[in-house]
């Protein structure tokens, strides 16, 4: 892998004037201004796309003429606008795919664990002290492997498929925009996703335990920006494997790497109880864990009456694995669509 | 003057993995507005590479690429506006019907929902294609996931469109009818830039081609300057019914200051000739004592000057 080549092509995809010499330059300048003109954009064309993308509806016929054409920087918004839309439509169009996916593995986890343990009486087993229920300790957990899931459903696989097999991304890599947006477009399409992942394991939460789950929400804000963190972390490292991963060894990260991070993700025991078991050489070694911060980021948020690690550790980690993946992930598809 | 759309200068890429690869060697070429320019050369001569190098997916190792004045290792995102390209893959959108890639490929440009849509259906008219638009790319047969691959290459209206190897994997008929297509896109005025190792190809589809071997270019004009400075040659094949005193016949033809060879052969007389004004009916005169039964043209090809140039055939 040659680095001076891809900071070479990283630089070169900004747009002129915005001389920075940082030695990433590519992925700052402008990022909040980008975003949130995609996100007003997204939304007025959301609507339009929901009136019929296919045949019909023309009512908005003339939005957006001026851009088609005329050089400047709102071709950029326009493109990246235009990859989402995409990938809203193959979404959309499978969406029932996309829900049987996301929603499967938690509800049959909490249908065994949370509903036909519990009925089968005796004490559960992985029940833990303070009375607390598991199904209440589980969401949290379930929240943050169903946007792991997603997150690597979304971006790994169809990247690992588009850069071995089908070669689909070329055209969407020659769109008119800087590489480093067709990157961060992916990850935010699989960030959405997995919030919507996320989200859905709520309602599963409380129906299906036989006992109620105590969920409680003390600080919406927090809650939103774990959720945030928590899918943009997954989407990087999505784009991570995705990049680097051979589509014919894909298989394989599941059981060498997705399933190891999530048994030792703190996602079925909150982090403070190994300290309380005397497993505190696990309760350190899993630090190294990205699925640890957000199962306890959502343990905080959701179910607050739970031992957590603190807020200031929770959100630094979060955000400090995020960029290294998204780093590392930005690398990797650089070094793929670039030569 | 006709503007240059296309402007490579001095351009180098070499790869340095554990065997030092000099793909492209110094190329400099100039592509004119509205003109079918090909790249001829066999595998590896350089012609994808440049390719990619002007279509901002490599980065060269020296040397500068224009496309409409934009520089495409400069600013890339703004050069790609100008470019449509149709990689020799099928990278149709697996996830979209034919419709859908033209679509949201407009969108990427920056095509509003009602200027997309408008387009797309436009081509799908186009391309004969209407009758497919809501087909996905793995039903489509070779050249039809051709024929959507060009549209989409084009449809926003790019100045340039770049065609690697746009026959390969083709049968002959689709081939045909892909060179048709290209040949209807001279309306459009757009310029179009074509790799092949077809000589066919090159010959019928180019108003102008650079010959390139080992990342070089080898030779530069238009299809008939390069055969005719080049020493291509027509040939002759007469079958004659008898052969008897032909050795006279091919002396006195290769006398003609026009000819270079003539020789009897199996079935009767071979004739080769740098050019062919006014040989021919010497040629029926002298043999038709013989009894000319039948008379095989071949016009100069490219063939015979690309292995004059190379030392090497180019069906490798």
């Amino acid at each position: 892998m040659n680095n001076s080549k891809e900071i070479r092509g990283q630089r070169s995809e900004i747009s002129p004037g915005s001389g920075e010499a940082a030695p990433h330059p590519a992925e700052r300048p402008g990022l909040g201004v980008h975003l949130k003109a995609f996100l007003a954009l997204f939304l007025r064309d959301l609507e339009v796309l929901t009136s019929g993308l296919g045949n019909r509806g023309s009512g908005k016929a003339d939005s957006g003429n001026s851009f088609a054409g005329s050089p400047g920087s709102g071709i950029f918004f326009k493109a990246f606008l235009g990859l989402f839309l995409r990938d809203l439509r193959v979404l959309l169009r499978e969406f029932h795919v996309f829900l049987a996916r996301v929603g499967m593995q938690p509800l049959l986890f909490l249908f065994v664990f949370t509903f036909i343990l519990p009925r089968m009486g005796g004490a559960n087993l992985m029940a833990t002290g303070g009375g607390v229920d598991f199904g209440t300790i589980l969401l949290p957990g379930l929240m943050a492997v169903a946007i792991m899931f997603s997150g690597i459903a979304s971006v790994a696989l169809p990247l690992s498929q588009e850069f071995g097999v089908t070669r689909e991304i070329d055209d969407r890599v020659m769109c008119p925009l800087p590489l480093w947006a067709v990157a961060l477009e992916k990850v935010c399409f699989s960030a959405m996703q997995s919030i919507i992942a996320a989200l859905l394991v709520i309602p599963m939460a409380y129906y299906v335990p036989a006992a109620p789950v105590r969920v409680h929400v003390a600080n919406w804000f927090l809650l939103a920006l774990v959720l945030v963190l928590s899918s943009l972390l997954t989407g990087s490292l999505g784009l991570v494997i995705g990049s680097t991963v051979n589509p014919r060894q894909i298989g394989l990260v599941f059981s060498i790497l997705v399933v190891p991070i999530t048994f030792l993700g703190c996602v079925y025991y909150p982090w403070a109880n190994l300290g309380k078991s005397g497993l505190v050489w696990i309760q350190i070694g899993v630090l190294f864990n990205p699925i640890v911060y957000m199962s306890e980021g959502l343990r905080a948020s959701v179910t607050p009456g739970i031992t957590h690690m603190p807020w200031w550790a929770i959100l630094l980690a979060l955000v400090f694995f995020t960029a290294a993946l998204g780093r590392w992930g930005l690398r990797g598809f650089l070094g793929r669509v670039l030569s | 003057m006709i503007p240059l759309i296309v402007e490579i200068e001095a351009l180098t890429k070499v790869y340095e993995s554990k065997l030092r690869v000099v793909a492209v060697d110094g190329i400099d070429l100039d592509l004119k507005e509205g003109e079918i320019f090909g790249l001829l050369g066999p595998n590896g001569a350089g012609k994808t590479t440049t390719i990619s190098i002007a279509t901002t997916r490599t980065l060269p190792t020296s040397g500068t690429v224009r496309i409409a004045g934009i520089d495409v290792v400069q600013h890339p995102a703004h050069a790609r506006r100008h470019i449509g390209v149709v990689p020799q893959f099928n990278t149709l959108d697996r996830s979209l019907t034919v419709y859908e890639n033209l679509y949201f490929h407009c969108r990427y440009f920056g095509f509003s929902h009602a200027q997309a849509k408008a387009r797309a259906l436009e081509l799908l008219g186009q391309f004969l294609l209407t009758e497919r638009k809501n087909v996905y790319p793995a039903q489509l047969s070779g050249g039809l996931a051709q024929r959507v691959q060009i549209a989409r290459a084009i449809a926003h209206r790019p100045t340039v469109l770049f065609l690697d190897e746009p026959s390969a994997g083709l049968d002959p008929q689709s081939r045909m009818a892909m060179w048709g297509t290209v040949q209807e896109l001279r309306k459009e005025g757009i310029t179009v830039l074509l790799t092949t190792h077809y000589l066919e190809e090159a010959d019928s589809l180019s108003d102008r081609l650079a010959i390139l071997d080992y990342g070089r270019v080898l030779a530069l004009g238009s299809p008939e300057k390069l055969k005719a400075t080049l020493g291509a040659h027509t040939i002759f094949d007469l079958k004659l019914k008898s052969r008897d005193g032909l050795e006279a016949v091919a002396a006195a033809l290769k006398a003609r200051p026009d000819v270079t060879g003539a020789e009897v052969t199996a079935d009767g007389l071979r004739v080769i000739a740098a050019g062919s004004d006014g040989l021919l009916p010497d040629i029926v005169q002298a043999s038709a004592r013989f009894g000319l039964r039948d008379l095989k043209i071949t016009e100069p090809s490219l063939e015979t000057v690309f292995i004059q140039l190379t030392g090497r055939d180019l069906r490798e």
